[in-house]
C-alpha cells in the first residue's frame, strides 16, 4: 500500500509500433497531458507515427493504448528503482 | 534493461488479438479498431476463460472483427451471424457467444434474426457498430442512416426512416440494451464487460465513425472529427425509455445503458419447460 | 475414418409403420443428429414435428427458426459446436439455403439436409410431387463446390439414406442431400429400425495433436483437414472467404488455384467410394433405364412390360445421384442401344446422361412437370421408341 506524502505518482513508459500506426491522430489529440506530438517522419506504410515529446508528464493512464485503432501504442509502468516494486525494501 | 526489453517487445493485444494479422484492413482514422480494444478490456476485466468465448461477424467493414481476436471466431455470411452464434451457443452451452459486426449486417440484411434471437432471450451479446452506413460495400444508405444524411445510394440525401437499434432490440425482448460512441472508451468497455456477465440476449450499439466514407460524404471531416462531433453530440441518459431513441442528422445522440433487466434465456426456458410437461423422461440439456 | 457404435438412445428399434418423412427424422436420431434447426414447408414438415417431439426424450436440442436462412446458418454454428445436425426443407427453403450451404462447402462442414422436392418454380404446387431440385443440389449455391446427393426411394430408404448421408458428410466434410420427393416423403410403409448395436456410424474426424498446431485447413493423408469445436482452446479462425491452412483470408488467385480443386478434389476423387447404383438387368440389355426416387418405383412396370414385349431393358437407380456415376454411364453407353430417363422435371439428370454419354448411346428423355408421377405407359411408350 502507498500513502499519501510517500507517493511516488505511477510513470508511464511509451511504446509505440511505428510501423502499425496509420497517424490518425488519436493518440496525439486525447493524451491528457500533451505527452505525444505527431512526427514529420514516414513510416513503412507512408503515414506519419507519433512521437513521445515528454514523457516525464505521462501519467500512465493508457488512453492512448485504448483509443488507438490500430493497437500501435501501449504504456508500461516506468519502474524508476526496481526494488521499489519488490516491496523488501518497505517494511 | 532486460524487463523494458521484454515490455517492449510485448503489445498487451498479444493474448487477444491474432497479431500476425495486424496491420488490419480497415482506414486510417476508422472508429472499429477502437471498439475491438474496448472488447478486449472488458474481456480482460471479466475474467472470463477466452477459451471459451466465441466470436461470430457477418460480413463488413466490422464483419472482419472475427479475423482479428485471437479466440474461436467465425467470419459467416452476410447477415447471419446472429442465426450462427445461436446454433452455436445452443450446441455448446460452455460457449459465451458474442456476435460483432455492423448495422447494415445485424439490422438490414440481418434483421429478422436479430428479432427472433432477441424474442427467444438467445443467451448471445451483440456487440453493434454503427457507422450509419453500409461502408464495405462503398458508403450506400442503410437502414440506420439517418434522414438527410447522404450516402452513395442517396446521393440527394436519404428520405427514408431509421431504425432505432435500442427501442428495437428493447421491444424485440433484449435484456441488455446500452448505446454508446467509440470515443466512450471505458463506459464502452463497462457495458461489454457487465453484458457478459448476464445471461441473456444484449444488445451494444456503438456509434463509431467511419471516416472514409460516412464522414466524407457528409462533409464531416476526418476521423478524429468525427469520432469528436459524436462525443460532443452525445447526452447520457441512462435508464431513457427507448421509444426516445431516434437519431437525426444533426441532432443530439442520447447515449447511456437503457435496459437492464433479468428474465431466463432460451435454453433456461426449454429445461424448464419440458421438465414440467415431460417430468423425468425429459433428457435434460447442456446441464 | 473412425467408425463408432450409436448412442442407443436415438435408436427406436422395431418395425414401424411410417412416413418417408418421419423416416428422415428417424435416420438422423439413429445416426445421431442432436441438433435440429428447421421451418415448416410443405411436403416436409412432418421430419420436423417428428424430431421436436423425439429430442426431449433422447437429449439434444430442435429449434424452428425464423426462416431457412437462419436454420442452415445455426447448422453451420452447431457444427462448430460440436453436434451433428440436420434439417428438412422443399423447394422455396431449399432456394433460400443455398447462399449459407457455399458458406458450409468453403468451411467444409459435416451436415445433412433432406429436400422433400414439390413442384416448382416458385411455390407451385406445396402438396404434390416433383424431382425439380436435382440441378440446383448440384449447382445452387456460387462458385464451384461439390456435394452428394442420395435419392431414396421408400421409407426404409429414407431412413438407411439418412444414416448413410452423415456417414458421407462426417468422411468428407461436405454437406449431404437426402433428395427425396412429395411421393416417397408421404408414403407410409414398413419401416425396419435395427438395434442400435447394428448401426455403426462414421466419428467426426476430430484433431488430436497439440493445441497451438492446429490448422483447421491443413489436410491429412486421406486429403481432409481435421475438426475441433469451439470452447477447446483452439482458438482457430474459419471464413468463408477464401483462405489458407490456418483459416486466414487470403484473397488471391493463388489461394484460390487451391482451394476451389480440393473443395471439388475430394469429392471427385473419391466418387467410386460414395457412389451407390442399383442394377438389375443390365448385361445385355439395349434399353438402360435410369431412374432414380419415386420414378423408379414407377418405371418398374414400364419395364416389365417392354420385356414382356421383348424388349432387352435393365434399369439402373441412381441412389447417389451427386457425385454423379459418370464412369458407369460412360462404359454402359459403349454396349447399349440407348437410355431411358424418366424424371418429374423437363429435362436435368438427363442431360448428366447425355454429357456421360458423349454420342455413344442416345439419351431419350420421358418429362413430367410434376403434380404426380409418371404413367408408366408414357415411359413405355419412350422405351419403345428408343428400341427402335
Ligand atoms: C448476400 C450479400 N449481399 C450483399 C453483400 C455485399 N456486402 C458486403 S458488406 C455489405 C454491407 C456491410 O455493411 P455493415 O454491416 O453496416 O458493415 P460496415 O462495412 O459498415 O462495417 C454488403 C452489402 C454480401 N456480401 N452478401
Ligand atoms: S498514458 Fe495517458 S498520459 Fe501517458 S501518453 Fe498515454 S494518454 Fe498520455
Ligand atoms: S492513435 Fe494509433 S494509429 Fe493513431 S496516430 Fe496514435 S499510434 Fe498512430
Ligand atoms: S470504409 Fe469506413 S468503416 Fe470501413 S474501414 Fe474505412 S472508415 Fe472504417
Ligand atoms: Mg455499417
Amino acid at each position: 500500500m502507498v500513502y499519501f506524502g510517500d507517493v511516488k505518482p505511477i510513470k508511464g513508459k511509451i511504446h509505440i509500433k511505428k510501423d502499425q500506426c496509420k497517424g490518425c491522430a488519436f493518440c496525439v489529440e486525447y493524451c491528457p497531458k500533451d505527452v505525444l506530438e505527431m512526427s514529420e517522419e514516414f513510416n513503412v506504410k507512408g503515414y506519419h507515427p507519433p512521437f513521445v515529446k515528454d514523457e516525464d508528464a505521462c501519467l500512465y493512464c493508457q488512453l492512448c493504448e485504448t483509443i488507438c485503432p490500430e493497437f500501435a501504442i501501449f504504456v508500461t509502468i516506468k519502474e524508476e528503482e526496481e526494488e521499489g516494486e519488490k516491496g523488501e525494501s518497505r517494511p | 534493461m532486460k524487463k523494458e526489453d521484454r515490455l517492449e517487445s510485448k503489445n498487451p493485444m498479444e493474448g487477444f488479438l491474432r497479431m500476425d494479422r495486424i496491420p488490419h484492413i480497415w482506414c486510417p482514422g476508422c472508429g472499429i479498431g477502437t471498439v475491438v480494444t474496448s472488447f478486449t478490456e472488458a474481456l480482460k476485466k471479466s475474467k472470463l476463460d477466452l477459451d471459451k468465448v466465441a466470436v461470430v461477424s457477418g460480413i463488413g467493414c466490422t464483419g472482419r472483427v472475427a479475423g482479428y481476436v485471437k479466440l474461436d471466431s467465425f467470419h459467416t455470411t452476410h447477415g447471419r451471424a446472429v442465426p450462427f452464434a445461436t446454433g452455436l451457443k445452443l450446441a455448446n452451452p460452455d460457449l459465451k457467444v458474442v456476435v460483432f459486426s455492423g448495422d447494415g449486417d445485424i439490422f438490414g440484411i440481418g434483421g429478422n434474426h436479430f428479432i427472433h434471437a432477441a424474442r427467444r432471450n438467445m443467451d448471445i451479446l451483440i456487440i453493434c457498430v454503427n457507422n450509419f452506413n453500409y461502408a464495405m460495400t462503398g458508403g450506400q444508405v442503410a437502414a440506420t442512416t439517418p434522414m438527410e444524411a447522404n450516402a452513395s445510394t442517396a446521393p440527394y440525401g436519404n428520405f427514408e426512416f431509421a431504425f432505432s437499434l435500442p427501442y428495437l432490440a428493447e421491444a424485440a425482448g433484449a435484456t441488455y440494451v446500452a448505446r454508446w460512441t467509440s470515443l466512450h472508451l471505458r463506459r464502452v468497455t463497462k457495458s461489454i464487460q457487465e453484458a457478459l456477465a448476464k445471461p441473456g440476449f444484449s444488445l451494444i450499439e456503438v456509434i463509431t465513425p467511419c471516416v472514409t466514407l460516412y464522414a466524407r460524404r457528409n462533409r464531416l471531416g476526418d476521423g478524429l472529427n468525427l469520432l469528436k462531433y459524436y462525443y460532443d453530440k452525445s447526452v447520457i441518459e441512462h435508464g431513457a425509455d427507448t421509444r426516445t431513441l431516434d437519431i437525426s442528422y444533426q441532432g443530439k445522440l442520447v447515449v447511456g445503458k437503457f435496459v437492464d433487466k433479468e428474465k431466463p434465456t432460451f435454453l433456461d426456458r426449454m429445461n424448464e419447460h419440458m421438465t414440467k410437461i415431460l417430468g423425468d423422461k425429459y433428457v435434460k440439456y447442456g446441464e | 475414418m473412425k467408425k463408432v457404435k450409436v448412442d442407443p438412445k436415438g435408436v427406436l428399434t422395431g418395425s414401424h409403420y411410417i412416413d418417408g418423412d418421419y423416416a428422415i427424422a428417424e435416420g438422423g436420431l439413429a445416426a445421431g443428429c442432436r441438433f435440429f434447426a428447421g421451418y415448416p414447408i410443405t411436403p416436409s414438415t412432418e421430419t420436423a414435428e417428428r424430431f421436436s417431439e423425439r429430442i426431449p426424450h433422447v437429449g439434444g436440442v430442435f429449434i424452428q427458426m425464423e426462416d431457412e436462412l437462419g436454420s442452415i446458418a445455426a447448422m453451420i454454428g452447431a457444427v462448430w459446436g460440436g453436434k451433428k445436425t440436420m434439417t428438412v426443407t422443399s423447394g422455396p427453403g431449399f432456394s433460400l439455403m443455398m447462399e449459407n450451404i457455399g458458406l458450409a462447402c468453403m468451411m467444409e462442414i459435416p451436415l445433412v439436409i433432406a429436400n422433400v422436392q414439390r413442384g416448382g418454380p416458385s411455390t407451385g404446387l406445396p402438396t404434390l410431387t416433383g424431382q425439380q431440385d436435382m440441378m440446383q443440389a448440384k449447382w445452387g449455391s456460387h462458385g464451384d463446390y461439390e456435394i452428394i446427393a442420395l435419392s431414396p426411394d421408400s421409407p426404409q430408404e429414407c431412413f438407411d439414406l439418412t444414416i448413410e448421408a452423415f456417414n458421407l458428410s462426417e468422411t468428407y466434410r461436405v454437406p449431404v442431400f437426402v433428395m427425396t420427393d412429395e411421393c416417397v416423403g408421404h408414403m407410409h410403409e414398413k419401416v425396419v429400425i435395427p438395434p442400435a448395436e447394428e448401426i455403426e456410424v462414421v466419428e467426426r474426424k476430430w484433431y488430436e495433436g497439440p493445441k497451438d498446431k492446429y490448422l483447421p485447413y491443413k489436410l491429412d493423408k486421406d486429403g481432409i483437414p481435421f475438426m475441433v469445436k469451439a470452447g477447446d482452446g483452439y482458438r482457430f479462425h474459419t471464413t468463408g472467404l477464401t483462405r489458407d491452412e490456418r483459416g486466414y483470408p487470403v484473397i488471391n488467385a493463388e489461394c484460390q488455384s487451391v482451394v476451389v480443386p480440393h473443395l471439388v478434389d475430394k469429392i471427385i476423387n473419391n466418387a467410386d467410394k460414395i457412389i451407390m447404383l442399383e442394377e438389375d438387368e443390365i448385361d445385355g440389355a439395349e434399353i438402360v433405364v435410369i431412374s432414380y426416387g419415386i420414378t423408379s418405383r414407377v418405371a418398374i412396370r414400364a419395364v416389365q412390360q417392354a420385356r414382356k414385349a421383348g424388349i432387352k431393358v435393365g434399369t439402373l437407380r441412381l441412389k447417389t445421384v451427386w457425385p454423379f456415376p459418370e464412369k458407369r454411364i460412360k462404359q454402359l453407353a459403349r454396349k447399349i442401344k440407348a437410355f431411358v430417363v424418366p424424371e418429374i422435371n423437363y429435362g436435368q439428370i438427363v442431360l448428366e446422361v447425355e454429357r456421360c454419354a458423349a454420342g455413344k448411346a442416345p439419351a431419350f428423355h420421358v418429362p413430367h412437370c410434376g403434380g404426380w408421377v409418371h404413367d408408366p405407359n408414357d415411359i413405355l411408350k419412350v422405351i419403345k421408341e428408343a428400341a427402335k
